[in-house]
């Protein structure tokens, strides 16, 4: 894999390398020390043109776990500001020689076309409402290990799926691990046409029993502006996922950052089947791994995770092993 | 009443008038009901004679050996935007009426969705004087029906139309007031002009970039239903109906549109419309592709059951003409994320090439079915349509049905370089154009003269 830009273009073995490269990390993520010599001198520029927290700090520790060089920009302060295009600002970075450009952007196909742009590989951190891969992975990683396996498991997507960047990513690669997907939400936040994604669609929680994993999505206070819902009060009454439905066996999830009392009740993000936690555990380590298979593995799918080969062969990636 | 030809009633740079012979051509103009081999005698500017093939020998005629060549009436096309004044950068009259003489058309007419916009006579009088300067093809220009296209306050209609306004248009942005809207039409019962409309109601496309449907839903794009453009076709269908108005409707895009131009036309509505080579050709799955050079427009590419209604309708005639909707932008205001892109693409010198390609050579649609309404686009605006007739002004096509090309591997006439099919290997390709009398146009590598 060249670039992580769409769930959509990882076949199953490029996702599962992802998510078994993930386990290894997690185990050297409980070491004294943390941090591991793979990209050691190797660029990595972290390129956010929207507000992000968990997503830019993850990408951005994962890539000083692999001893990486980190750029960081944000579009407040810099010439992104000053209205530089896209195309420039990525040929000016392109100066610096990056490995990797991992880049958030409001509009979609950002990602793509910065992956025509440079030699680097290009990781979508989001684009619009379009795709947010290392999301999708870092919940299948979280269920995975969970679950065992997502093989029929019946997920429901519960929200604002039209402006979800997330329902459209997770939706895709739920899917593609052999879950059944139901979204659900009211009809003015649930795309038309959707269903030919290969999913359910409810405009009710009445059957939100039948799921073994709740995934809520973020709600908006501005979609009421919109008339997309009359109101946060009505919306809640409808779609809040609180201790009355969520039963006990159900397994919930939330992208972050959460709207207590509106999509979520206050007692179920701190319940034990809140995976939550797990998600932003599991986020660093998926997004190490991301940075793994895209700038060291190449492509060699065999090589081992964890010490089991001589520190620096030549022309091969030190194995993550290693303490740096 | 008849109609003024392109050459009488547009404006262009002046040219000699053209005294030539196609010999062996294969003459087709399905509107005159000819279809023969022919020698095609042209004198000073006008269609002389069609002798039988391989007769006449004159040597005062330049002489085209156009023998397994197709003559067709020049194209016409009443929708395209050549960007003056203001917007220079993406195309002007000279690039942009160079890119129509290459597609074969003998003429066109030109949006005043500029900047500023074609508001004023003054406006007007300065594009005319630019035409005569530098157009390749007879150019018409419209004026806008509000004022600054603003929407609130309706244009000095009748000194514009005196100032040589074909007609009026907001093309561009849709006439949101139905007060507006009415009081256009009762005005044009005084200064005549055809009203050219994009519609689309803003309310129900909001901020939507591509259409509403499953491809919208898996790619996050904020889709536009296609009843925004329906519901508004319907409204000012009824609105020309009570007013006794002639509307035009500017590229169709929906199979619900397509089916509010037909059932206005039959309550007696005096409304024509077009269809663009895009969405003749393409449907939404394009926009997979999320490059906004190729596959960004307003209206967007639309789903397979409403290309195959447009079709339908170019059959049936509820499409009168196809128009290219011509829109040239730069490069940096289409290399961006796909919302963040300027809508439109080019098509003047693609359209026949690629509908040729596309719907005549699999056999959907036949070729003189295309003939017909790439020339489609003259009457609706009170023009003659470009025929082959003898005694008629020429205005000739001379198309190689076999040629194989690729798009752009050459550049384009056009100043822009965002068509729709760049790239993509065309069959059939214009050789000759002859536009008002006068060879506007021929392919640099088809040599003139050879077989005389």
């Amino acid at each position: 894999m060249k670039h992580l830009l769409t769930i959509e273009q990882l076949s199953r073995e490029e996702m599962d390398a992802v998510l078994d490269r993930a386990e290894s990390f997690a185990e050297v993520g409980r070491r004294d020390i943390k941090k591991v010599p793979t990209l050691r001198g190797r660029t990595v520029v972290s390129l956010f043109y929207e507000s992000s927290t968990r997503t830019s700090s993850s990408f951005e520790l994962a890539a000083k776990r692999l001893s990486a060089d980190l750029i960081s920009i944000k579009a407040a302060g810099s010439s992104v500001d000053k209205g530089e295009s896209l195309k420039d600002t990525v040929a000016t970075l392109s100066a610096y020689d990056p490995a990797a450009i991992v880049i958030r952007h409001p509009h979609a196909g950002a990602a793509q076309l910065v992956a025509g742009w440079s030699e680097a590989a290009v990781i979508n951190a989001g684009d619009g409402k379009h795709a947010h891969p290392s999301q999708a992975l870092l919940d299948v990683f979280t269920l995975r290990r969970r679950l065992g396996d997502l093989e029929g498991k019946r997920i429901w997507i519960v929200g604002d799926v039209l402006h979800s960047r997330v329902a459209r990513s997770n939706l895709t690669a739920f899917r593609a691990m052999g879950a059944e997907v139901t979204v659900c939400g009211p009809p003015t936040l649930i795309p038309r046409g959707i269903e030919e994604l290969g999913c359910e669609v409810a405009h009710s929680l009445d059957r939100l029993g039948d799921a073994d994993v709740v995934y809520a999505l973020r709600m908006q206070n501005e979609r009421m502006a919109e008339s997309f819902v009359p109101s946060i009060r009505e919306y809640a009454a409808h779609f809040q996922i609180d201790s009355r439905r969520l039963g006990p066996r159900q397994l919930l999830m939330h992208p972050g950052p959460v709207n207590r009392g509106v999509e979520l009740s206050g007692e179920v993000i701190d319940s034990p089947q809140s995976l939550m936690a797990e998600q932003v555990a599991s986020g660093l380590v998926v997004r190490m791994a991301i940075l793994y298979e895209l700038l060291a593995a190449s492509g060699d799918r065999s090589e081992p995770a964890a010490g089991e080969r001589d520190e620096g062969a030549p022309g091969r990636p030190t194995p993550i092993g290693q303490p740096a | 009443m008849s109609a003024a030809t392109v050459g009488e009633a547009l404006d262009a740079r002046p040219v000699e008038s053209a005294s030539l012979l196609l010999r062996e051509a294969t003459v087709l103009d399905p509107v005159a009901g000819i279809d023969a081999h022919h020698d095609v005698v042209i004198r000073d500017g006008r269609i002389a004679e069609l002798a039988a093939p391989g007769t006449v020998d004159d040597d005062s005629l330049e002489t085209i050996d156009a023998a397994g060549l197709h003559a067709f009436p020049a194209f016409f096309d009443p929708h395209v935007h050549l960007r003056v004044p203001g917007q220079e950068h993406k195309e002007d009259i000279e690039t942009g009426t160079r890119a129509a003489a290459a597609g074969g058309y003998c003429g066109v007419i030109a949006m005043a969705n500029t900047t500023p916009p074609v508001s004023t006579a003054a406006d007007v009088e300065a594009l005319r004087e630019a035409a005569r300067e530098g157009a390749s093809v007879p150019t018409g220009f419209l004026a806008t029906v509000t004022r600054g296209m603003e929407g609130a306050e309706l244009t000095d209609m009748s000194e514009l139309r005196e100032a040589g306004a074909l007609g009026f248009s907001d093309d561009g942005l849709p006439i949101r007031s139905a007060r507006i809207m009415r009081r256009a039409l009762q005005y044009q019962r005084l200064c005549g002009g055809t009203i050219a409309l994009h519609e689309e109601d803003p309310e129900l496309s909001g901020e939507g970039v591509m259409h509403e449907g499953p491809v919208s839903a898996a790619l996050g794009l904020t889709g536009v239903p296609s009843v925004s453009e329906s519901t508004m076709i319907a409204r000012d269908a009824e609105l020309a109906r009570y007013e006794g108005g002639r509307i035009h409707v500017q590229h169709l895009s929906a199979a619900e549109s397509v089916e509010a131009v037909r059932a206005a036309r039959a309550a007696g509505v005096e409304i024509s419309a077009e269809a663009s080579p895009h969405h003749l050709c393409l449907t939404d799955e394009a926009v997979r592709s999320l490059d906004a050079s190729r596959h960004k427009m307003n209206p967007p590419l639309r789903a397979e059951s409403d290309r195959e209604a447009l079709i339908e309708g170019l059959r049936d005639g509820t499409v009168d003409c196809i128009a290219t909707d011509h829109a040239p932008h730069a490069p940096e205001e289409k290399e961006v994320p796909f919302e963040g892109a300027a809508m439109g693409v080019t098509g003047l010198e693609t359209a026949f090439a690629a509908i040729h390609t596309d719907l005549v050579l699999p056999g959907t649609i036949e070729l003189s079915l295309l003939v017909e309404r790439l020339a489609g686009g003259a009457a609706p605006f009170g023009l003659e349509r470009p025929t082959l007739a003898p005694g008629s002004e020429a205005n000739i096509a001379l198309c190689d049905l076999a040629a194989e090309w690729t798009v752009g591997e050459d550049g384009y006439e056009s100043r822009s370089s965002n068509s729709w099919c760049a790239g993509r290997e065309l069959t059939g390709r214009v050789v000759v154009t002859i536009a008002g009398g006068g060879v506007a146009f021929r392919l640099r590598s088809f040599s003139m003269g050879v077989a005389s």
